[in-house]
Parts: C-alpha cells; structure tokens; sequence
C-alpha cells in the first residue's frame, strides 16, 4: 500500500511541477521550479501540513525536493528541541547533512571524471 | 491587421506580442504532465523501495532517509556523467527534475561543463549554481520555522 | 556633399560590386545529417572536433572553414588584406583566437547571429573603397558554446520549448576579391537595431522578425526594388515561426513576398526528423548555408540574383534576468550571378 501511494503523490507532486513549467513563462527556469519545491516545503513542514503527507505516502513525500525542504525545516526544530538557539543555526544542515554531502562528492568526482557529451 | 505601422511603438509592440502569440506553438501540457507523473511516480516509487530496505536493515526512520536520498543522488549524478540524464529529462521533465534526481543533476551538469576553467573556479565554484540558491532558500526558510519555533513554542 | 555610394537612407551601393571567389563551411553531423548535408565542404564526426573544450572545438571550426575558403583559392593567409570575423562566445573569443593563428590583418566583429552578413557588408566596403584586394569573412557556432553562454549545461535536463531553436554548430568563411570570378555583392542595407519589446529568449524568431523585415522594406524602398526582383529572399535564423512573423509584418507593408522568401534556419534541418523544434540558428546559420547552399545556386544559375537577410538577437546572458527586452537586428545584402 506504501508503495502505491508513494507512486502517486510522488508522481503528482511532479506533475504540479510540469504544470509550473509548462503554464508559466521563459522566465520560470528549472532552477526556479527547485527553489520554489524546496522553499514550498520548508514553509508547510513549518506549518506542520508537510508531515502528514510523509506518513501517508513514505518516499512519496520524501523524495520530491519539497521533502528536502521538509527535511531542512524538522532539523531545525528537532535541533530548537535538543540545543535551543543553537539548534535554530545548527539543525537545518544536521538534518540534510548526508544529502549534500553526497551531491557535492559524487557531483565532484562525476563531474572531473566524465566530460559532457553535447 | 496584424501590426499596423502607422500606430506608436507602445500599441505596434502590443499587437506584435498578440500576432507572434497566436502564430507560437504551446506545449503539450496533457502529455507532458502524464510523463512527468509517471516517471516521477517511478523514481518515488524507487524510493520507497529503497527506504524500505534500509528499514528493514535496522536503520532508524531519519537515517533510512536520508541514505535513499544519498542512493538516489549518486544514480542521477552517474546518469548525468553518462550523458543520459538530459534525453530522460527531454520527455520525463518536472519527473525527474522536481525528485531529489533533479537537485544532483543540477550539480554535476554545472560542475561538468567547467571542468575547463579548473578545479577550483570551475568545478568547485559552478557544483553550487543551482544548488547554491537551492540550499539558500531552503535553509533561510527552515531557518526562520526553528526560530519561531524557539521563541513561541 | 550627398554620399556618392549611398542609395537612400541605408543601404550602399558597390561601384565595382567585389566578387565572392571561394568559400569554406565545417559543420558537425547534426547539419550534415540534415537536407544541406551534401552542401558542406567539410564535416565534423567529433563536437570536440578532437579538442578538450567546446571552445576550442569553435576555434578550430572556424580556422578549417577559411583555410578550406583559401585552398580553393590557392592564396596564402599573406596575400590576404583583412581577415573580418565573429562568433557568439563571450568577447568573440573564438574568431580573435582563429586571427591569432591565421595571421590576417582582423578586425573583430560582433552582430549576434548577423554576424557574416555584417562581415560581407564590410568587406565589400573595404574593397569598393580601395582599402583592400582580398578579404577574408567568417563567423562561428557551436551548439554546446552557444547552450553554455546563454542558457543551460548540455547535460541538464531541461525541456526545450517548441519556440527555441537549435544553434548550428559549424563555421562558414567566403573570401571576397576586387577580382575574380563568382556571384557580386551589389548592394547592401546596415540595418537599425529594433525592439518590438520582446522579452522571451527561447523565441528568436519573435525577437528578429521585424528587425528582418525592417531590413528588407528599408532595401527595397532604398532601390526602389521590387520583391520580385529577387529569385529568392532568404533571412539568417529566423527558422519557422519567425519567417511567417516576418511575411505577415512584410504584407502590414505592403510587400507579398510569399513563396520566394525562405530562412537559412528552416533549410538547415528536418525538423521532423532532428527535433530541431523551431529551426537552426546561430552565426554558422545563415554562414554556412549562404557559403554553401544559396551560393551553389547562385553559381549553378538556379538562381540570378538573392537578397540575404543576416539577422541577429542582440543580449547578453545577464540582459534577460534584468528584465530587458531583446533588440533584434537584419543586414541584408544583394548577391548576383556574374
């Protein structure tokens, strides 16, 4: 069932992305569309509506760019739980550590390993 | 009449955004958000698998997360290396650039094509083109949830 | 005192029309798969073109391009007054460093994707002034150069809209002589950079059209031309939508040009087949398919006399993001069987 429904929202929160897309002008490029998930995310984790979609539908959620804003905005709070203040600086970035940690090493070495091929 | 000449610019440039309007093809929304359901529906689904997986190799909730998207990000990498990554995107779209698949590919492919201006300026300064204001905008908002979160909760 | 070689209010008229006596095009196997393909002297199999950038694969191009325009003339690079070049990199990279190894007199030119058309204007200039006997014009581009400077990184996954079209890769040269046998340069129209306030950077064809069919009204007001004067009228890079934009906009003056006109960029490529979407573009474009395709017909006397509309989109890659519009511009010249 988890996988179903991973299917579906996953599929439909990519679908709202080609409509943002495809609906919108040149000026709306895909650097865009990933500012807007990440940023969309963080924003409804922080109002708590971003959770609930997680525990329906898993990787769903999770895997869409909204999900690593999600991610973003649960480590600063769970950072605010455990160091207070701190927490608020430290939490984001302790949450998606591995994350961008993988982007920016694999990104590295794929990037200086392979050239493009046009 | 589709621009008439003897008009000032401002009602000549008004009609020529209409004419070149009604002569431009517009996307194919229905097809395109149909592939970008299905692929991003696949590479969720992908996901899933993979969290579950981790879960029922012992890792914790939060752990089992984040190494699927540390999976996921080293196969678009690859597949952006490979040179494949763009003709899935060409038919795929928001389905695979709206998954954490987007986010990596944005990287390398930055990063790829400044292999020539070396290592530092290149490579290491254009990984964060996209990704930078990617981080940016997502830390800043996360940021400010923590503290209001701090200060009313 | 009036101009003794100006006709009207922009166009230039040769006294001893130069003569193009050769030209050299190199393009890559997208162009060559195309219709034109047999058209071309020379064809890429590698983007790199052996190199390890894409810029120096442009620099190469363009340098084969005129060394190929030279050998079939037998001259050396010495016997050459003025070497007049462009392309679309930042500060016209490829073409200075193409002059640096070819050793000729340069100047270096910029006219966006007008770039040749710019070149032949000035050439025969040089020559009907007496400031040269022979001169040399080229201009470059190269898809992945081109997506790199003013869009994305060839391996993003990006959809590309149906209005964009496709930068030729390639480089077309011609060499032009006081002397010397080959289709005349007769006349030529310096357009003005126009701006129909279009703002959208995947549809070229929108930004150029009228600057295109500013040119043309101008040349045949000019010389007082009719549009059936000419066998053909045949635009750089407007490709498919921005020809029917420019032919509507040619009707709101008057001008029914219908079946003679066409565009280098609808030529180039099947776009059923190459999923071009809109067409080619690029300096190459309208380079490669004048050098190559319209100048075989011109000497095979298909046809006797051609107006060739070079058209450029003038913008940076920063000019978009701060809300500017894009100016398009047309240089036209009329070319003739001798």
């Amino acid at each position: 069932m988890i996988f179903a429904m991973a299917f579906v929202v996953g599929g439909l929160i990519c679908a709202v992305g080609q409509l943002l897309m495809d609906l919108t002008n040149h000026k709306v490029t895909p650097a865009h569309i990933l500012v807007g998930f990440v940023t969309a995310g963080a924003a409804l984790s922080a109002l708590g509506l971003y959770q609930p979609l997680v525990e329906l539908a898993g990787a769903g959620a999770l895997v869409p760019l909204s999900g690593f804003g999600h991610i973003l905005t649960q480590g600063a709070i769970r950072g605010v739980e455990r160091d207070g203040l701190l927490g608020v600086f430290a939490g984001p970035l302790e949450a998606a550590a591995a994350g961008i940690t993988a982007a920016i090493v694999f990104g590295y070495f794929f990037a200086i390993l392979f050239r493009p091929k046009g | 009449m589709r621009v008439d000449f003897t008009k000032p610019a401002g009602i000549q440039r008004k009609q020529y955004r209409d004419f070149v309007d009604r002569i431009s093809p517009k996307p194919n929304v229905l097809v395109n958000v149909i592939w970008a359901f299905l692929v991003g529906g696949l590479v969720t689904t992908i996901g899933q698998g993979l969290l579950t997986l981790f879960l029922a190799a012992g890792l914790p909730v939060l752990e089992a997360g984040a190494m699927t998207a540390v999976v996921l990000i080293f196969i678009a990498a690859l597949l952006t290396g490979l040179g494949v990554f763009d003709d899935i995107a060409k038919y795929a779209g928001a389905g695979v650039i709206v998954p954490i698949t987007g986010f990596a590919n944005s990287m390398v492919a930055q990063a790829m094509e400044a292999r020539n201006e070396g290592l530092v300026l290149g490579v290491g300064a254009r990984l964060f083109t996209i990704a930078g204001p990617v981080l940016v905008f997502g830390i800043v908002v996360a940021w400010f949830a923590g503290l209001f979160y701090f200060l009313f909760r | 005192m009036p101009a003794a070689k100006k006709m009207g209010q922009q166009t230039l008229v040769f006294q001893n029309p130069p003569a193009i006596i050769a030209t050299g095009t190199v393009v890559g196997t997208k162009e060559a798969e195309g219709p034109l393909g047999k058209t071309f002297d020379r064809v890429i199999e590698d983007p790199y073109h052996g190199e390890k950038s894409w810029e120096r694969a442009e620099r190469r191009l363009l340098e084969d391009a005129v060394q190929v325009a030279l050998k079939k003339t037998n001259l050396s690079p010495q016997q050459i007054d003025f070497f007049l070049a462009g392309d679309l990199e930042n500060q016209t990279e490829a073409s200075s460093m193409a002059a640096r190894n070819l050793g000729i007199p340069y100047l270096g030119l910029f006219g966006a994707c007008a770039t040749f058309f710019e070149g032949l204007a000035m050439a025969a200039v040089l020559i009907d002034g007496g400031f040269a006997e022979r001169v040399v014009v080229a201009a470059s581009s190269h898809a992945a150069t081109a997506e790199k400077q003013f869009r994305f990184p060839t391996e993003q996954g990006v959809q590309r809209p149906l209005t964009q079209s496709w930068t030729v890769t390639g480089a077309g040269a011609a060499v032009l002589a006081a002397d010397g046998n080959g289709p005349v340069l007769t006349h030529v129209t310096v357009g003005k950079v126009i701006d129909m306030g279009q703002t959208d950077p995947t549809h070229f064809g929108a930004v150029m059209a009228p600057a295109a069919t500013d040119s043309i009204v101008r040349h045949l007001e000019d010389t007082g031309r009719a549009p059936t004067e000419y066998d053909l009228i045949v635009t750089g890079d407007l490709g498919i939508l921005g020809r029917d934009l420019a032919e509507g906009l040619l009707q709101e003056h008057g001008y029914d040009v219908g079946d003679r006109f066409t565009d280098c960029g609808i030529l180039i490529y099947d776009p059923a087949k190459q999923d071009t979407h809109a067409g080619g573009s690029g300096c190459a474009c309208s380079a490669v398919v004048t050098a190559g395709y319209i100048l075989q017909l011109i000497q095979g006397g298909k046809l006797q006399r051609v107006l060739g509309i070079g058209t450029g989109g003038l913008l940076n890659a920063d000019a978009p993001k701060q809300g500017e519009t894009i100016p398009g511009i047309g240089h036209a010249a009329a070319i003739e069987r001798r």
